[in-house]
């Protein structure tokens, strides 16, 4: 059974259809890649999967539950975590608690707990420690030791961009969205990258969606790739059959000229 | 990209239990249940003859009609600069009680010496003046002082900048003109009594008449300015996006300034407008009509201006009729007393059944988001 | 010769401010308090600290810290002159102007008594002629001083400070040290530091201040070490307790009184600050929270409550009111939850005013009294005793004992899950939502905590005052306390503490009076000018907390760089929900 299964998504913001009729499904650990031309509705999608919009129409049922209108904190809950184009990260706390903010829906302590010093809220802070240095140490020596108590603002783009992905983890996922991971990356910053999200599903079990523009990262990272244009679905499939596909080559390069226009 | 479209600011979601929502229902259900038993009680305590009479409900809406429109000429201020600046004004109350407080010296030496009732028209003209170029003055220099040091700051720095600016004008005025309260002087005869107009006696007072005047004249002209005027122009191209509009080459400092004048010199006209209806004056008369104009402006959709107008008008008839008509209803004593809280509890209700105003909010796109 | 373009523009402005402080009064008024007896009072420290300040900004020219800043004494001094003698002359100009016509018809204060304390008792002719030399050389004294060298600099100022320190708390110094002889020999009958004492008093701070900057940065270091450094800390916070325990033992009844509305301000400043500065829900209304607590124990413990009397016990009252309080938190903050940041500022003012409003209205007079309030609120039993606010020097105890309760809970909360998922939401509420938090039940959260601190300050008022009235409740009160967290530092505990001893120790809260009294008048005019000059000069606060400071100074390059970033976040966010 799919681990998420979208269909007939709509979303219309202010009378432009910026998803239209989208249908989509992906299987636990696979790797889907969405690409399109710039405003095709690609971060649409995720804002709507993640629940940032609900859908005007449409269903999303996520590991067999119905989520589409549903809290953007229920549906981390349920187990779908994200990135952003832009990072936005918290830039004034720290780096480690920026991690540590991350596993709040998966742990429970609230005030009484803070106020008493109970036991369970002193070991769950132990563990919320433990496992946020532990997630930290996933991306190697880029994101460890003295710069945990850096706060994240200091950080270059390329780490705020490692450090997004530490928080989305951190929400213990089982499926990740990954909007635009390499944008503004060096080519070995790209690479090293690409080959994370291949560790994210060998080492963590994790399944992942993530728009990309890079096609070197497309190709090498998904198993299959989804191309939206104009909030459509216009092809799907493995990355030889979209790279040869005529109407990704229009959607991205424009008819060509002198073409029927039928 | 394509389009600077801002996505929506509500989040419609599919029904399912949630406390927030099903309280917000609850009190618009709740509300919605005790305004109509109170409007239904006020009537039936009409039918019956008890309770105020037909003229006394018909004065009271009139001169809620006149405070309202003096609301409203104070929201335009607030609005204006919401609009652009994407803050919260609080000290603009106290640019409407500058122009008030001074507009009084204008009023006393011709009242003292006869002019004010041999020539009633042109000592108002004196007063409106004074007290317009007092409040675009105070306004002017709030900017430049307090507020444009802070262009840039994240948004809530402004605002709790307007709420130290607002105490330190009103304590100025304090120590300046002394705690006690002044008085204006007495509308002239001529504009005291009623209205009338080619021998038909109308039951408005020529005060009141003079003050809706003034103000659907002030709005005309504002309207006018912002709509068809460059200077009007280059003030909607810097609310809609501040950025753009200096690399277009229009100067955002001077028409920021401009933006703080115009809405200094409405709440200058507001000022005339409360010196002939209620006449008297002291350090704190900016604080509630400006948190009521705020709420008008709020009423009405915050950044339009004939929203602003509309939600004053409306913020007077609630809070005039509202309590008689409402509570009185319900059979509570004093209402009176309430006329305040029901303008709170009208903003409460607003910005939860309409989050957005009557006419829809006017904002740039970085205060949308 | 051309006039510094500083100078041009320090000189009028100072002029302009010595003009106003004379006509609002604030200089003839303050002339009432004596500082140094009998040759300066606090109105002549107010009249000359424009020309003084001033000067030294000319002096000190463009600031840019790029560069080392040239320092140069006779320059400065030439520069602060000048501004000085600009100053001078507006204010004489002013003054001129004014003394033919009568305006006190208009202007109350501005009349002789006035020019007579402008002009040093001495007429408007010679008068003024002094008022612009004295002006010209303390111009010329704050322009030097910006020239001068560190040590010098640091030496005028810390004398300076302490001679301001022993004049304005003059009051707390004599009940400390009672003995008549030597209260006699440092401050004058008449009220004010004697001439001598002021003298040793700044020759004091000049050398032991000198001695003790060369150890503080080994102390500082020896604080920083881990083992030794916990150590010293924690001594430090024992003989910081130890005072605090032994210090309304030593005072009278009017330090004590004023202590404990410090406290209780300190109290209402440690709630306001989970909602302002820890969640970054800016309520205008949270003195609603702090009725909900007076009245509710008023109705509860008072045998003279209007309708419903059961007269209980203060302490049984008292967990009954938390709850009530927490119920109200969640009545305001369930309606503000989804609204914008300031929408909720002004929606929280409104349910302030209703609060108050409705309980001065003759509908629920028959349960809270309206106008005349509830009296005979009874003290609060603790074993054998019974204290109120007739025994300030007890009841200062228990209200430290709730401080402390409340400083202990807003440091357990910052630093826990729900501290951080606060902070995760002032910073950007949308992202908290993502990653999982719910920013509802965090938001009530806050709302309630804030509100049961609020409800323990409510509690306390009542039983120490005796009696609640409405006018203890107006929005006056929730901007007050607003100013309180803001001037000592958003989201900072001790920052909280600094503020509230600060404003209402010194300048007196919204119904009380400070330690100086002659500023009762002027008091929110300083709250408001204290409130703008932080906003646009330090907006993190005297003492900030680590997050907050970051946030609005932090590592400025760095943060410009990054700032600069974020600058372009609402065009991507727009762009962000299309693509």
């Amino acid at each position: 059974m799919a681990l998420l299964d979208i269909r007939d998504l709509q979303k219309q913001f202010g009378g432009v259809q910026a998803l239209d009729g989208v249908d989509f499904h992906i299987d636990e650990g696979e790797i889907v890649s969405v690409i399109g031309p710039n405003g095709a509705g690609k971060t649409s999608f995720f804002n709507v999967i993640s629940g940032m919009f609900a859908p005007d129409s449409g269903t999303i049922v996520f590991d067999g539950d119905h989520v589409a209108g549903h809290l953007p904190n229920e549906i981390t809950e349920r187990g779908i975590a994200r990135t952003f184009q832009n990072v936005r990260l918290f830039p004034n706390l720290t780096v480690l608690e920026n991690v540590m903010v991350g596993q709040h829906c998966r742990t429970d302590q609230g005030m009484w707990g803070a106020i008493l010093q109970t036991k369970k809220q002193k070991a769950e802070e132990a563990r919320i420690e433990e496992n946020a240095k532990e997630i930290l140490s996933f991306f190697g020596t880029r994101l460890a030791g003295y710069r945990h108590d850096q706060p994240a603002f200091v950080l270059s783009y390329a780490n705020r961009r490692r450090l997004e992905i530490a928080r989305a983890m951190a929400t213990e996922p089982k499926l990740l969205l990954l909007d635009e991971p390499t944008a503004g990356m060096n080519p070995r910053e790209t690479i090293e990258l690409t080959e994370l999200i291949g560790k994210l599903r060998s080492e963590r079990g994790l399944t992942v969606v993530i728009i990309e523009h890079d096609m070197k990262v497309v190709r090498d990272v998904s198993d299959r790739v989804v191309v939206l244009d104009h909030g459509v679905k216009i092809a799907e499939g493995d990355y030889e059959t979209i790279s040869t596909n005529d109407d990704v080559i229009e959607a991205y390069l424009g008819r060509p000229q002198g073409a029927d226009d039928e | 990209m394509s389009t600077d479209l801002a996505p929506e600011v509500a989040k419609p979601r599919r029904f399912k239990f949630n406390w927030v929502d099903s309280f917000l229902w609850f009190v618009r259900v709740a509300a919605l249940i005790a305004i109509t038993i109170g409007v239904v009680g006020s009537f039936q305590n009409f039918a019956a003859g008890e309770g105020p009479s037909a003229t006394a409900w018909r004065d009271l809406i009139i001169s809620s009609i006149t405070t309202g429109s003096m609301y409203g000429l104070i929201a335009l201020g607030y609005s204006m600069v919401y609009g652009v600046l994407g803050f919260i004004n609080f000290a603009h109350g106290e640019v409407f009680m500058s122009g008030t407080m001074v507009g009084l010296i204008s009023a006393t030496m011709p009242f003292n010496n006869g002019f004010w009732d041999s020539s009633p028209f042109i000592s108002i003209v004196v007063v409106l003046l004074v007290a317009m170029i007092t409040s675009t003055l105070v306004a002017i220099v709030i900017e430049r002082v307090a507020y444009r040091p802070l262009r840039g700051a994240p948004r809530l720095i402004p605002l709790i900048t307007s709420i130290g600016v607002s105490f330190f004008v009103q304590y100025a005025f304090a120590g300046l003109f002394g705690v006690a309260t002044r008085n204006y002087p007495p509308s002239p005869p001529g504009l005291a009594a009623d209205l009338s107009i080619f021998g038909i006696t109308l039951p408005i007072s020529g005060t009141r008449a003079l003050v809706i005047a003034v103000a659907v004249v002030s709005m005309i002209g504002l309207w006018y300015f912002v709509t068809k005027t460059k200077t009007g122009s280059a003030m909607r191209a810097v609310a809609e996006d501040k950025e753009i509009a200096g690399l277009m080459g229009i100067d955002v400092d001077k028409t920021i300034v401009t933006t703080f004048a115009v809405g200094g010199a409405m709440a200058g006209v507001a000022g005339l407008m409360w010196a002939l209806l209620f006449r008297g004056v002291d350090f704190l008369t900016g604080f509630l009509p400006g948190i009521k104009a705020f709420t008008a402006a709020v009423l009405g959709g915050i950044g339009n201006l004939p929203g602003a107008m509309l939600g004053g008008v409306l913020l007077g008839l609630f809070e005039g009729v509202g309590p008689l008509l409402v509570l009185g209803g319900l059979g509570i004593p004093g209402v009176s007393q309430l006329k305040d809280a029901v303008a709170f509890a009208a903003l409460v209700l607003v910005l939860i059944f309409r989050p957005t105003g009557l006419l829809g909010e006017r904002l740039g796109s970085e205060d949308r988001v | 010769m051309s006039i510094d373009r500083y100078v041009r523009k320090w000189g009028p402005v100072a002029g302009l401010v010595m003009s106003f402080m004379a006509a609002i009064g604030m200089i003839r008024s303050f002339d009432g308090r004596m500082m140094i007896n009998p040759v300066l009072s606090l109105g002549y420290i107010a009249l000359l600290l424009p020309p003084a300040v001033f000067g030294y900004l000319a002096a000190r020219g463009e600031v840019n810290v790029l560069e080392e800043q040239e320092r140069d004494v006779p320059g400065g001094a030439v520069k602060g002159a000048m501004v000085g003698l600009i100053a001078g002359l507006v204010t004489v100009v002013f003054m001129l102007v004014t003394a033919p016509f009568d305006l006190s018809g208009f202007f109350p204060n501005i009349n002789d008594a006035m020019v007579d304390v402008m002009t040093f008792h001495q007429g408007l002719g010679l008068g003024s002629l002094i008022l612009i030399a004295v002006s010209t050389a303390v111009g010329a004294m704050g322009g030097a001083l910006h020239g001068a060298s560190e040590v010098v600099r640091a030496g005028v100022l810390r004398s300076l400070g302490w001679v301001m320190l022993f004049a304005l708390f003059e009051l707390v110094v004599t009940d400390i040290i009672d003995v008549r002889a030597i209260v006699r020999f440092i401050y004058a009958a008449g009220g004010g530091l004697q001439l001598w004492s002021a003298l040793i008093i700044a020759a004091l701070a000049w050398w032991l201040g000198g001695r003790y900057a060369g150890r503080r940065a080994e102390f500082s270091d020896m604080a920083k070490a881990s083992e030794a450094g916990s150590r010293l800390r924690y001594s430090l916070i024992g003989i910081g307790i130890l005072l605090l325990i032994i210090l309304p033992m030593l005072v009278g009844g009017i330090v004590n009184e004023l202590l404990i509305n410090v406290a209780l301000f300190i109290l209402m400043g440690l709630g306001l600050n989970i909602v302002v500065g820890q969640a970054g829900l800016l309520d205008l209304g949270y003195v609603a929270f702090f009725a909900v607590g007076a009245y509710g124990t008023a109705v509860l413990t008072s045998p003279l409550s209007p309708t419903f009397a059961p007269a209980l016990n203060w302490w049984l009252a008292l967990p009954i009111v938390m709850i009530f309080a927490a119920i109200a938190g969640v009545l305001v903050g369930t309606p503000v939850i989804r609204m914008r940041g300031d929408y909720l500022a002004i929606v929280t003012l409104g349910f302030g005013e209703i609060v108050r409003l409705l309980l001065l209205s003759d509908w629920l007079t028959p349960y809270f009294g309206g106008a005349q309030g509830i009296t005979r609120i009874p003290g609060i039993t603790v074993g054998p005793l019974t204290i109120s606010g007739t025994s300030p020097e007890l009841f200062i105890y228990l209200t430290m004992i709730f401080v402390a309760i409340a400083a202990y809970i807003s440091y357990r909360a910052q630093n826990s899950r729900v501290g951080r998922a606060w902070a995760a939401m002032r910073e950007d509420e949308d992202v908290a939502e993502a990653i999982g938090i719910s920013t509802v039940k965090a938001k009530l959260v806050a709302f309630v905590t804030g509100a049961i601190i609020a409800s323990f300050a409510g509690a306390l008022f009542s039983a120490k005052v005796g009696t609640v009235f409405t006018n203890s409740f107006d929005v006056l009160v929730s901007i007050i306390i607003l100013v309180v967290v803001i001037v000592g530092g958003m989201g900072s505990i001790r920052g909280v503490a600094l503020g509230a001893l600060m404003l209402i120790g010194i300048l007196g809260g919204p119904k009380s009076q400070g330690l100086l009294t002659e500023f009762a008048e002027f008091k929110l005019l300083i709250y408001g000018a204290i409130l703008v000059f932080m906003m646009l000069k330090r907006p993190e606060g005297l003492l900030p907390s680590v997050r907050r400071s970051r946030e609005l100074h932090g590592a400025e390059a760095e943060q410009d760089a990054w700032l600069d970033r974020r600058g372009d976040f609402v065009d991507e966010d727009a762009e962000e929900a299309i693509t």
